[in-house]
């Protein structure tokens, strides 16, 4: 009894990490024979993240760059490896706070910017600087209605 | 040559990485149940903080001088050190971890480093490469061997944008030596050190001017002599000083010999269920190190410890051993004997302030002699199977999924098991940023 259950636990089945991906559609009758050429396992992890070491991930709480995408609740994955340029989205520090906004040159200066009608764009005072903290490269959004993974 | 990459103030360093706002200002990270200073920012260190105060004696100047304090959140700190691991790695393939907030990185198959100048830039680059990658800063020594570049590394700049130093010849590494006193070499306790200043041998190069076969004759024998070659530049494979150093000998010969889990309540406790389900935790946790260690304990003892600053007298520290008819790591059996124990040493209306479990008489597993009241062997193969597939199971979906009932099975109306009452205190507990879907980091 016990072992079979220790069998099943190591079964691929719970992988958290991995979904397998099929090269063509499941058929209802005759094995295809290109199912003897699966392809490799999809594993999420390596797009989110590149860098594992420096990426993080983040839970959105604001609603200034929901048109770019980015709603209330959703997670960011923030990777500290990457050089921020004119158009990326960043997670700043602003007067101690962590930020995410898109990142703009304007005349060579930098301004933060929101992806929301409603909130203005922060320019820089070059004598503060501007810190960033890391580049946002993904958005993971639920469309179920509850917020992204729990 | 070695690298010795130290992270400053790691605990500190870890909490601001996620709270900006803490960047310039005071903080303090507090040891397990709030009792002492673990960590200091070096605001911190300049109001005069030491190292192991105890919190409750500081408190007011903490206060009276706003500074930040925490709990110590080990999945946070565990998280980031294996991060700055990660990144360390992509320099050399052998990274040796040596705690949580400093590795060894050994550069010997770096062939194309050979200038001083070029060591500096490659240390500089990890250093730099570990800030923008995980936000942690950190200092860099790097010498021919171990114990030179633990020397480099505490003689590295704390300030400023370089913080490496190399000492890569004798011409670097002598002057450095006779800087620093010489129970600052690594591997000097206290007993050689004190053994040593009576000799009138102060710093470091005094130590290292002696012969080598005064210190194989008098510091530790074959030991001492590595440490003098050590001191000349040639590196020790086999050299590891925890093994040796005169005041963590006695614990580190101990570990092999017992395993333990104790701690300290956050309010004393007298309940027998309270105490009950703490003591069966204690083994539960005591039970997993054991397996970890492939050993099985003779004998358990179950420790209740009263108030020590009580004016009362007799003793502080109670204790019951329970000798087992075989040995085992058993989770259930050993929990078993525990709860034995604890009914035999507590007494009615007394409050305990800490409790544990001590196993000791170990041998490796599966050694065991069949005892005529121990089972036979087909119980102890189930109990095995028992025990391996609770440990998979824990190690794949979280630590204590599967837990033995006797912990404590009560929780929290969102289902969640709820914290002991037993727990100690952690009262300025930062979120667990980076490992907790539920304390996920947030920006806004």
């Amino acid at each position: 009894m016990l072992t079979s259950l220790h069998d099943f636990i190591s079964a691929s089945l719970f992988s958290t990490r991995e979904l397998p991906l099929f090269g063509c559609p499941v058929p209802a009758g005759f094995p295809s024979p290109a199912d003897d050429h699966l392809e490799g396992p999809f594993d999420l992890n390596r797009l989110l993240f590149r860098h594992p070491a420096s990426t993080f991930l983040a839970r959105v709480s604001g609603d200034s760059m929901i048109e770019a995408g980015i709603h209330p609740g959703d997670l960011v994955a923030v990777d500290r490896a990457l050089r921020a340029d004119h158009g990326s989205i960043v997670v700043a520090v602003v007067e101690g706070e962590h930020t995410i906004k898109r990142l703009q040159f304007r005349a060579g200066q930098p301004w933060l910017v929101a992806e929301n009608a409603r909130y203005a764009p922060l320019p820089i005072d070059p004598d503060v600087g501007l810190l960033v903290w890391g580049v946002v490269t993904h958005v993971i959004h639920s469309l179920a209605g509850a917020p992204a993974a729990k | 040559m070695y690298a010795l990459v130290d992270c400053n103030n790691f605990y500190v360093s870890c909490e601001r990485v996620f709270a900006p706002q803490l960047e310039g200002r005071p903080v303090v990270v507090l040891s397990n149940n709030d009792g002492c200073l673990i960590s200091r920012s070096q605001e911190a260190k300049d109001l005069g903080l030491k190292m192991g105060e105890p919190y409750h004696l500081v408190r007011p100047l903490l206060e009276q001088h706003r500074v930040q304090v925490f709990s110590s959140n080990y999945a946070l700190y565990g998280d980031m050190s294996r991060r700055v691991v990660q990144v360390m790695s992509s320099f050399t393939p052998a990274v040796e971890v040596y705690s949580i907030d400093e590795a060894f990185l050994d550069f010997s198959g770096l062939d194309w480093i050979t200038k001083k100048s070029d060591l500096l830039t490659y240390g500089q680059q990890v250093r730099n490469t570990v800030l923008n990658y995980t936000g942690i800063p950190t200092c860099v020594g790097i010498a021919p061997t171990k114990t030179l570049a633990k020397l480099a590394n505490r003689l590295a700049p704390r300030t400023g944008p370089t913080r490496t130093m190399v000492l890569a010849t004798a011409a670097d590494w002598e002057p450095a030596l006779a800087r620093v006193p010489v129970d600052t070499i690594w591997g000097v306790g206290r007993r050689y050190a004190r053994k040593l200043t009576e000799l009138g041998i102060n710093t470091g190069l005094e130590l290292a001017r002696l012969p080598e076969h005064w210190l194989r004759r008098h510091l530790g024998g074959v030991v001492g002599q590595r440490l003098w070659r050590e001191l000349h530049g040639q590196p020790c494979l086999e050299w590891n000083p925890a093994e040796w150093d005169d005041d963590q000998l006695q614990p580190n010969t101990a570990s092999r010999h017992s395993v333990t889990c104790t701690r300290s309540f956050g309010r004393p406790q007298h309940q027998e269920t309270v105490l009950a389900e703490a003591v069966a935790t204690f083994a539960t946790k005591a039970a997993e190190k054991l397996r970890r260690h492939g050993q099985a304990a003779h004998l358990v003892t179950v420790i209740l410890g009263t108030d020590r600053f009580a004016p009362a007298p007799g003793p502080k520290t109670h204790t019951a051993v329970i000798s087992l008819p075989t040995s085992t790591n058993d989770t259930g059996m050993l929990i078993k004997a525990a709860l034995q124990g604890l009914r035999h040493l507590r007494r009615a209306g007394t409050a305990y302030h800490r409790a544990g479990v001590l196993l000791t008489g170990l041998e490796p597993e599966g050694q065991a002699q069949l005892g005529l009241f121990s089972g036979s062997a087909a119980d102890q193969q189930r109990s095995q199977q028992l025990m391996k597939a609770m440990d998979g199971l824990n190690a794949r979906f979280g630590r204590q999924l599967v837990r033995s009932a006797a912990m404590g099975v009560a929780k929290n109306v969102d289902g969640l098991l709820q914290k002991p009452v037993w727990a100690g205190r952690a009262a300025h507990c930062s979120p667990r940023y980076t490992t907790g879907w539920d304390e996920l980091w947030q920006v806004r």
